[in-house]
């Protein structure tokens, strides 16, 4: 099963030429059943037509895009304008991971810089204990957040106890509960990339800014930030793009009362009147958005490392 | 390539053959979240000398859904509500019981021997029935709540904490109700108004939950819930003082029935399986457990005494009339995406 990785050497290379192409078939069969196949599929049935209550019939057509950009009113006959319904969702939707990316990088940050200045034996256990929420099941603490945010909840009943609040908060239902339980569900995914930076930056470049007069702003700003910007983009992906596709936050803490990308995908397919080619659309802008983000930040860093 | 796809077809084919040995004495089930005693089961698989698997769904639309992406062939029986048992029939997805295939079919209900979502019951027999309507936390609103108005237009008390079922047909039909105004309508006056007073009303309700409908009633975060009778009754039993509503304009009823898969694996065992759930005693533990009505004759005896008595199947004189949610037609089924689409967004 280990193939590929012994074939760099030219001289080793020929003693596995008659079995390359076997030792490649895993990564080969992955890329093809993994990757390609749905992806293509997907991006197929979002040129089909819709079958009525699901499934598709094979005439090409571009009525789901057609649906996406265009409204043409409740009853379908309207001279067609721009639709905003499923644009203001795609930007509900950057919106909220874009928020739930900020906080994890504003708590993610310094939670990894002091990991990584713990002595060296320390940091095992403090990342340990970091991932240790995480083995439990995403269902469940985004079920435990919503207990612990709710009205009659240990949050509000602390904040009315101390006497800070006399009216419970309402979070629960509410865009920032999203917001927050999203920053939840996927903030190590922040700390750890973060963490993997400072951990290899060379802190003596610190001490000699600080030996030139630098304040210890400007060595954050101009030293280490840049230092460790590889960590903070990966980190930010990692966050920021699950946010954008979930469906759990939205549905359980949100209320389910405003769509996101991942819920109005799933509602196409769960729906009454299921609109597969739809919500192949829909994944396929997605797709493509993300993409595009994905290059936006490859090409920065690729900037930032000259 | 050519040997890719040969060893994938191999493994294909290896899966099938595993799968089609161990398919013996199998009955392979598709049903509710929480709505059949498990001791039922260990009772039919005991007696059948059978293993059951089990998958659960939270919606009918779930479960067409389900099947339709190729789950056809996995499942020998699964329980759709009544309009669902109607397009199920119309997709070609069941399979039909011969006439005398099943003995206990005599147990059923003169009512439900022929409804109109399975005329003759020739895919389904009845499961469950009961009714879907809403419940009123009595400590927080102690005034009229048998009117649809309660969840469409609520008084200052209720705005803001009122849980709505994420379910477009039950939605749909309660606001139908609501309107005075048949459901599946096309008419264009009806659907805009339909549609302006969802819009009005969601500015009152705080979410849209199935699955946690009983919950949030239980633990306080709702004071009003759009909910099936049975879960009602489940969450005043855990300590909600909620009060289940019967309006005037009218409320939906429902009725879960086992269905014969098309290409069921183990017909032999699902045939089984129905025959044993027609058996009073049988679907008597299901109302037992789910406390829903049973449609079944004889099961009186085997019910729990609180059961008969329970208020949420005992609709009052002046309570309007139970419908059953209609199926739409493809063009007025796209409105309804479209509206449900708006009130979602």
């Amino acid at each position: 099963m280990a193939g590929g990785g012994q074939t760099s050497g030219a001289s080793q290379s020929d003693s596995f030429a008659p079995v390359r192409y076997w030792l490649l078939l895993p990564s080969w069969l992955t890329l093809l059943v993994l990757v390609l196949a749905p992806v293509s599929m997907m991006a197929l049935y979002s040129f089909l037509t819709k079958e009525f209550r699901g499934g598709v019939v094979w005439d090409f057509t571009l009525a789901a895009y057609d649906q996406f950009f265009f409204d043409r009113g409740l009853f379908g006959d309207e001279p067609p304008k721009l639709q905003w319904t499923y644009i203001s969702i795609f930007w509900r939707s950057i919106w909220q991971a874009g928020l739930a990316t900020l906080m994890s990088l504003l708590i993610g940050f310094p939670t990894a810089y002091f990991i990584a200045t713990r002595p060296e034996k320390q940091r095992a256990l403090w990342v340990f204990l970091i991932t240790i929420p995480y083995w439990v099941n995403l269902l469940i603490r985004t079920v435990s957040m919503k207990f612990l945010l709710r009205e009659q909840g240990p949050l509000n009943d602390f904040l009315l106890s101390t006497g800070l609040l006399s009216e419970p908060l309402a979070i629960v239902n509410t865009n920032f509960a999203v917001q927050l339980g999203l920053f939840y569900s996927y903030l190590p995914f922040m700390v750890l990339p973060i963490y993997a930076a400072v951990e290899r930056y060379n802190f003596t470049l610190s001490e000699a800014a600080a030996d030139l007069y630098a304040t210890r702003w400007v060595i954050l700003r101009r030293i280490i930030l840049p230092s460790v910007k590889p960590g903070i983009i990966a980190g930010c992906i990692l966050v920021f793009v699950p946010s954008l596709g979930s469906f759990l936050a939205p549905d359980l803490l949100g209320g389910a009362k405003n769509f996101m990308i991942g819920s109005l995908i799933e509602e196409q397919f769960k729906g009454n009147a299921g609109n597969w080619p739809f919500g192949a659309a829909a994944s396929m802008i997605l797709l493509t958005m993300v993409m595009l983000i994905l290059m936006i930040f490859a090409h920065q860093q690729a900037k930032g490392g000259k | 390539m050519k040997s890719i796809i040969k060893s994938t077809v191999a493994a294909a084919a290896l899966c099938l053959a595993a799968g089609a040995a161990m398919a013996d004495g199998k009955l392979v089930i598709y049903h509710w979240f929480e709505y059949i005693p498990q001791e039922l089961l260990d009772k039919f698989a005991a007696e059948n000398g059978v293993e059951i698997v089990m998958d659960t769904y939270d919606s009918n639309e779930a479960l067409l859904a389900a099947l339709k992406a190729g789950a056809m062939g996995t499942y020998d029986v699964a329980v759709p509500g009544d309009y669902m048992v109607q397009i199920m029939a119309g997709e070609g997805l069941l399979d039909t019981i011969a006439e005398g295939e099943l003995k206990n079919k005599g147990n059923i209900l003169p009512q439900w021997a022929d409804p109109s979502f399975d005329p003759g019951r020739t895919h389904s027999i009845p499961y469950q029935w009961g009714s879907t309507s809403f419940a009123v936390n009595r400590e927080v609103y102690s005034g009229d709540i048998n009117t649809t108005a309660i969840l469409f237009d609520p008084p200052a008390e209720l705005s803001g904490k009122i849980n709505m079922l994420d379910s477009q047909g039950e939605v749909m039909a309660m606001a139908a109700l609501h309107l005075g105004i048949p459901q599946c309508s096309s008419d264009r006056a009806q659907l805009k108004a339909l549609n302006d007073m969802l819009q009005k009303a969601k500015t009152h309700w705080a979410s849209f939950n199935s699955d946690t409908a009983k919950e949030v009633l239980v633990s306080g975060d709702a004071a009003v819930g759009q909910i099936y009778d049975g879960f009602g009754a489940k969450a005043r039993e855990e300590g909600a003082p909620i009060e289940y509503a019967f309006p005037r304009e009218g409320y939906v009823v429902w009725m879960d029935n086992v269905v014969l898969l098309k290409d069921a694996p183990n017909r032999e065992n699902a045939i089984k399986f129905m025959d044993f759930l027609l058996e009073p005693e049988n679907i008597a533990a299901v109302s037992n457990y789910a406390r829903y009505v049973a449609g079944v004759d004889g099961v009186a005896p085997f019910l729990d005494p609180s059961l008969a008595s329970q208020p949420e199947s005992n609709p009052p004189a002046n309570a309007g009339p139970g419908v059953f949610i209609e199926v739409c037609d493809q063009q007025v089924q796209e409105i309804y995406d479209r509206i449900w689409t708006e009130l979602k967004n």
